[in-house]
């Protein structure tokens, strides 16, 4: 019963975005009021429904009703209760259930907090934001429906793939998504825009808080995403540029690139095309990562449908949304005015700049993320481009941006200073001095590092001299510095933070790509293994009960300079109903440096890689192949991420940027730029 | 500073970023495309492509794997069940690795017609069956390439 009210309201939802999605278009056309306030009422109907629908699945799961397709491919009784809930989202069905949810949750918010918006302006964005979900509510009604019923109800379920059970994954998805689908809401407003054939500062402003929430979101969800690939395969990576990396950070990119276009646009009046033609790519390519994951393009963890119909429909919305919004694009978008001038040495250069790099290393991943399908759908030979390619072009891309990032908040608008800012960072500049130079004398290179270091320095010193700049530290007391500290723009923080985030993520890649140590041994209980200074004595294996696995693991008693650090306990996890086993790896931190230990298999006689039995029943005696990795600063990569997130949410609390704070009255645009 | 001035080095900085980006690109798509075979492509091979950086996927043959006592080195070999290849590997196994099905092995092939597989894909999913592994075996005529690679 309950999931026939999930799908009724399934249904319901698809028949009210369908409304809204077309009356309040015809209202704003016609200058029509009501009509146009159609849009709010049906959008918060339309979440209510999406949400109705998603609880009756959550439940179906949680209280593990067999007789529901999904819950029966997906769930087990006795999977920890926080796996029956993250199971909902743990396979192609509820994943896009998830998908329309959130998609409803930005409409509503639209509705809810847009309401000092111009009313035909908020009437068109929920219409295309209504469209979207049209498109997505008849995908998951006519091709995967999540209610199904299936007779007669087995006993139990086929369990989650195992390398789902785990905290991190858990909340990789609705991360993820909320920051692809937030980019729908940034979209809806440009393909509103091209309609209206207006774009201004006061729409810039409107738009800046969901490109930050959406982007935000998409970072975390990343960085999520990468530290459970770190910790869960035993790989000891944490980026493999792997497709489905690759798509999620395209988004991200162009992400960061409409953040900072934007600014132009509602500070200069200008980059108008070109911050809608972001606006529409950030969300296209998060389709096209949408795509990707769950066509069965790419065969991964994320990829559950395989179902080429479900495929084809996926491709019909992306041609459809994508196609529409750009040949919308081509027509309008030779209408809107431009705006302000600018030297290409000011902060709308420096800002160019970032879009140009971030635009043009989006294109690299697209290239080396597509071009192996490419060639594979036009009958050409099987390929696969792999991280040296990625790492030949998207790092030296990366390498002026970063260096570029400190400069640009020195440079005042349509007229900077170049030499007199690069005098003003005279401190990152002795930092990155520094930071050359000590890595040279400690660790004697390599040169990669060395400028990566360097890098990271130079941003880091230069986002705090920037601040120092703005309060006048130093110049003028104290006092007066920190009061200027506190009437600060929250978003000035938030660049600085966000600035500083990044410094640290480079630090971070950095010094884990060019110092990771690795040492694989086979391993005797009582043997020693020694890794950048530490000792690790193998205690040899035990078997481990968990609640629905059963698993191996290695005793490693961790020391330092003959003083004990800790013990690790890395295991194998046998998941019987998956038949599946997992490795865990035991990972020391000390926020500096990981060091990280994973087990293979027995040297017990019996056929290695993967048997349960061979695995659990080792004699107490076999020596173990033992992986160990020793990687300085990963932590920083998460950190920072962290840090920037924390950036975002600065400058998204910031009071300018409420959601239709501002009226859209006519401000002198142009104001004198500083230091003119 | 005219709005013509303005475009034109908005349009220089562009193309000199796409250029470069251009140059960077082949450059690397040169040296870095990683060609997939299966064990009858390089039997088939006129020019056996030794030496180089390819991937090799096939299923693991039953009853193939074994350890080097003492050491972590693995043996085994792929097959499309037309051809098989011997493959050593050093290290620790993928979990899903198991004889019978299906592998994808990155790295090289000596000249002893043994190829040396510095990483082993073997992930995510015990049905799952790398695509390419799933197209070579139905061209080698094995009914599991039919079947459906995934769930």
């Amino acid at each position: 019963m309950i999931a026939e009210i999930g799908h009724f309201a399934l249904l319901l939802a698809l028949a009210v975005a369908g409304v809204q999605a077309v009356v309040p278009l015809i209202g704003a056309a016609r200058g029509d009021v009501p009509l146009m306030q159609v849009a709010q009422p049906a959008a918060v109907a339309q979440f209510g429904f999406v949400a109705t629908a998603f609880a009756c699945l959550t439940w179906a799961f949680v209280v593990s009703d067999f007789t529901v397709a999904a819950v029966v491919a997906n769930s087990h009784s006795a999977k920890p209760l926080l796996y029956k809930i993250t199971g909902v989202w743990g396979n192609h069905e509820g994943s896009m259930v998830l998908w329309v949810l959130i998609l409803a949750l930005f409409g509503a918010a639209v509705a809810v907090f847009g309401r000092n918006l111009p009313p035909a302006l908020r009437a068109r964005v929920l219409a295309v934001q209504a469209m979207i979900g049209v498109a997505f509510l008849a995908f998951i009604a006519f091709t995967s429906n999540p209610f199904l019923r299936v007779f007669p109800p087995p006993n139990d379920g086929r369990d989650l793939n195992p390398l789902l059970q785990d905290p991190g994954l858990a909340f990789h998805p609705p991360l993820l998504y909320t920051g692809y689908v937030g980019f729908s809401v940034v979209f809806a407003f440009a393909v509103a825009a091209l309609i209206e054939g207006r774009v201004d500062a006061a729409w810039a402003r409107w738009v800046r808080p969901w490109a930050l929430a959406a982007w935000a979101a998409l970072t975390l969800g990343i960085a999520l995403g990468s530290w459970w690939a770190y910790y869960e395969l035993g790989w000891g990576g944490w980026w493999f540029w792997d497709p489905v990396e690759n798509a999620s950070l395209m988004p991200w990119l162009i992400g960061a690139a409409l953040l900072h276009s934007a600014i132009v646009v509602e500070k200069r009046d200008a980059l108008k095309t070109w911050t809608i033609l972001l606006a529409i790519l950030a969300f296209s390519l998060s389709l096209v990562g949408t795509f990707l994951v769950r066509s069965g393009v790419l065969t991964s963890v994320h990829a559950f449908a395989v179902d080429p119909a479900r495929g084809v429909f996926i491709l019909a919305i992306l041609v459809v949304t994508i196609g529409g919004s750009l040949a919308l694009y081509a027509v309008r978008a030779p209408a809107l005015k431009t705006g302000g001038l600018f030297a290409p040495i000011s902060r709308e250069g420096g800002l160019v700049l970032n879009n140009l790099l971030l635009a043009t290393a989006t294109a690299t991943v697209f290239l080396g993320t597509l071009y192996p399908l490419f060639l594979d759908a036009i009958g050409g030979a099987k390929v696969s481009v792999g991280p040296p390619f990625f790492n030949a072009t998207f790092v030296p891309l990366m390498v002026p941006l970063v260096a570029a990032i400190a400069v640009g908040p020195m440079l005042a608008w349509k007229r900077g200073d170049l030499p007199g800012a690069l005098a003003r960072l005279w401190a990152a500049g002795v930092a990155a001095a520094v930071a050359v130079l000590g890595t040279l004398w400690l660790a004697g290179g390599p040169a990669g590092a060395l400028l990566g270091l360097g890098l990271a320095a130079w941003l880091g010193v230069g986002a705090l001299v920037e601040l120092a700049e703005r309060i006048r530290l130093f110049r003028i007391p104290a006092s007066d510095s920190f009061r200027r500290a506190v009437n600060l723009p929250r978003a000035a923080w938030g660049m600085t933070v966000a600035h500083l985030g990044v410094a640290v993520v480079v630090a971070g890649i950095t010094a884990s790509s060019a110092w990771q140590t690795e040492r694989i041994q086979l391993v005797r209980p009582g043997e020693t293994v020694e890794i950048a200074g530490y000792t690790l004595l193998f205690r040899g294996t035990e078997r481990v009960n968990g609640p629905n696995y059963v698993a191996r693991r290695g005793i490693f008693e961790v020391s330092r300079d003959g003083e004990p650090v800790t013990t690790l306990y890395p295991a194998k996890r046998f998941y019987p109903v998956q038949g599946m086993v997992t490795t865990e790896a035991a990972i020391h931190t000390n926020l500096v440096a990981d060091l990280y230990v994973v087990i293979g298999d027995p040297d017990s006689g019996g056929t290695p890689g993967g048997d349960p039995r061979v695995l659990l029943d080792a004699p107490a005696d076999a020596a173990w192949a033992a992986r160990l990795y020793y990687n300085p600063l990963v932590p920083w990569i998460w950190i920072g991420c962290v840090i920037m997130v924390l950036g975002g949410a600065l400058s998204l609390s910031d009071r300018r940027h409420r959601v239709g704070a501002p009226s859209r009255a006519r401000r002198p645009i142009a104001q004198p730029a500083m230091g003119d | 500073m005219t709005r013509k001035r303005r475009r034109l080095y908005i349009l220089v900085l562009f193309l000199l970023g796409l250029g470069t980006a251009t140059a960077l690109t082949l450059t690397a798509f040169q040296d870095n495309l990683v060609f997939f075979y299966s064990p009858s492509d390089i039997v088939a091979k006129a020019d056996v492509p030794y030496e180089r950086n390819l991937r090799l996927g096939g299923l693991v043959e039953m009853g193939s794997v074994e350890r080097v006592s003492g050491s972590t080195e693995i043996r085994f070999r792929i097959t499309d069940l037309q051809h098989t290849i011997p493959v050593v590997y050093s290290g620790v196994l993928p979990d899903l690795f198991r004889e019978g099905q299906g592998v994808v092995a990155q790295g090289r092939l000596g000249r002893d017609g043994v190829f040396h597989a510095h990483e082993l894909l073997a992930k995510h999913d015990e049905n799952y069956m790398p695509p390419d592994v799933a197209d070579a075996l139905k061209r080698a005529g094995h009914p599991q390439g039919e079947a459906d690679p995934g769930r």
